[in-house]
């Protein structure tokens, strides 16, 4: 029903547009990793020096290890944070289901920035927790290690995600049908039976979205290590905006990045072949 | 399941969640609390209540010029986002076209990608086109990156379009063009609105992206970020705490508008 001139007016304005300002800037991403600096210079000289060094300094890799570590962590305490809270509040929140939600959601629209900069003044060792520490006569000398560690970094992202983590476990089980968990129990599955054998599998496309969300974002995070990670909390995100900003190696700088961006879209496509097995079933 | 299970197990569960809450709750709080104490944003309990820090925040200049640049990026945001979303989500919804999949992928990207990565490409894009850095390339990243949104927002709402409207209006003489601005946008009301709020937010509250494109005129978040090196003090818990009563706002009117185009839906 639609014309061919109709047709044209809509597609050509966005796909100029992303191809310009979207698919352009990805690709220059792509073609300076294959560059180079020489004398301070970007030199336009096809080589793989810069994924080749990724794989033999091993500060890369090390910091690379690091990350993943932080984000496997991140993705864990959010998991265990948000999958009861989702939990709660699919099966158990009764009448006050809608405010629960809300309640969980509203922390999500808060700026990353100002709650990263709550936590900063929680953890300092003039921050908030130190004085209640010494307020209540727990501790007598500040604790020194609250902020500035990698644990600073997981407490903050596991915080910014746990609601995103939440969301589509809990549109997972909101979508499981209620008769199913009575049929459980009639046929005389304990409670733990009937969580471990009909819900959790039935909620597993969730818990793995929410685990995918979790783990990507953390990965590329650089604001939080700049905020509450001091240098112990440097991630890879950080060590591409340093190639990008003092050391000007943006060729070394972009392949980093485009690791990064490959982790990143491998890790969507398995979730979502694994989501779409996990469905079937 | 009877009562007495469900009762059982929230027993346990119960607990668990009112300490998960109250994590969740517990920087906002901070915040929020410590933005009325005299004696600076450590130390516990906070004492002396003031509105002080609120004082001073208000007679900062650099402040509002911040806020004023945010919100001239964030309203350009929004147009140039909708715009090209609109018709974004239209060519996906009516038009075939080669490379339709990877346009589709394309447009999310900086939805699901880090936004350093996003930023990064967007500044060499900057620098290979000799574009100086300024708020015009901040709110030409913002815009481009948050036509993902738009798209996501606006091509959910086509789907649940009845398209019998639009064959009407068009077998009844109205022009193609009629058509859109008399059928087509009017369906669309509440997603569009509902996707502007949201770019908006987000245009306001982003950091990752701007980062890198930003000149010598900061937004307010940019702002904030400069004065975190030199050090904490209440005033940016003052105006933390506006930005987190302004964003609850608009997302409550956002979620309000979902709702009710949800409700309509059905």
């Amino acid at each position: 029903m639609y014309s061919r001139a109709y047709k044209s007016l809509v597609s050509l304005p966005p796909l100029l547009w992303v191809g310009i300002f979207l698919l352009l800037p990805y690709a220059l991403m792509l073609v300076h990793s294959f560059w180079l600096v020489r004398d301070g210079f970007i030199v336009h000289q096809w080589n793989l020096g810069n994924y080749a060094a990724l794989f033999t300094r091993t500060v890369y890799l090390q910091v690379l290890l690091r990350t993943m570590r932080i984000a496997a962590s991140v993705t864990l305490c959010s998991l265990l944070l948000g999958y009861p809270l989702a939990y709660y509040v699919s099966f158990y929140s009764g009448v006050r289901k809608e405010i629960l939600y809300q309640l969980v959601i509203v922390p999500l629209w808060v700026s990353y920035l100002v709650r990263g900069y709550a936590w900063k003044t929680i953890l300092g060792s003039d921050g908030v927790l130190n004085g209640f520490l010494r307020y209540a006569h727990i501790t007598h000398a500040p604790v020194g290690f609250l902020l500035y560690s990698p644990f600073a970094v997981v407490l903050m992202l596991t915080h910014i995600y746990t609601p995103f983590v939440f969301l589509p476990i809990y549109a997972a089980l909101e979508s499981i049908p209620r008769p199913l968990l009575e049929a459980s129990q009639d046929l005389g599955a304990t409670p733990s039976q009937t969580f471990l054998r009909v819900v959790l599998p039935l909620s597993m496309p969730g818990l793995l979205a929410g685990a995918t969300f979790a783990f990507v974002l953390s990965l590329g995070d650089f604001l939080a290590p700049l905020l509450v990670g001091g240098p112990s909390g440097t991630m890879i995100a950080n060590v591409v905006q340093s190639l990008f900003g003092a050391a000007y190696d943006w060729p070394l700088g972009a392949a980093v990045a485009m690791c990064i961006l490959v982790i990143t879209l491998t890790l969507l496509s398995l979730t979502e072949t694994l989501e779409k097995r996990w469905s079937f079933k | 399941m009877n009562a007495t299970t469900s009762a059982r197990r929230a027993t346990w569960l119960t607990p668990y969640v009112i300490a998960v809450f109250a994590f969740i709750y517990l920087p906002i709080v901070v915040l929020v609390g410590y933005s009325f104490n005299r004696d600076g944003v450590g130390g516990f309990p906070p004492r002396h209540f003031t509105l002080h820090w609120y004082g001073l925040l208000f007679a900062d200049g650099a402040i509002w010029d911040a806020v004023l640049n945010s919100l001239v990026v964030a309203a350009g945001s929004v147009a140039l986002a909708l715009t090209l979303g609109l018709l974004a989500a239209l060519a996906l919804d009516r038009a075939d076209f080669p490379g339709k999949a990877l346009f589709r992928r394309l447009v999310l990207l900086p939805l699901i990608l880090p936004g350093i990565i996003t930023g990064l490409s967007l500044l060499m894009f900057a620098v290979f086109a000799g574009a100086p850095l300024s708020l015009v390339t901040v709110f030409l990243g913002h815009g481009t990156a948050l036509i993902s949104v738009a798209t996501t927002e606006l091509f959910a709402g086509l789907q649940k379009m009845d398209r019998a409207q639009e064959e009407a209006s068009l077998d009844l003489g109205a022009t193609p063009w009629q058509t859109f601005w008399r059928v087509t946008l009017p369906n669309l009301k509440l997603p569009l609105i509902a996707a502007g709020l949201l770019i908006f937010t987000l245009s306001m509250d982003e950091i990752a992206v701007t980062f890198f494109l930003i000149g010598r005129d900061n937004t307010l978040p940019m702002e904030i970020w400069g004065r975190l090196r030199q050090g904490m003090t209440p005033e940016i818990n003052a105006v933390s705490t506006l930005i987190f009563v302004v964003s609850v706002v608009l997302i409550s009117v956002w979620y309000r508008l979902r709702m009710r185009s949800l409700r309509n839906a059905n």
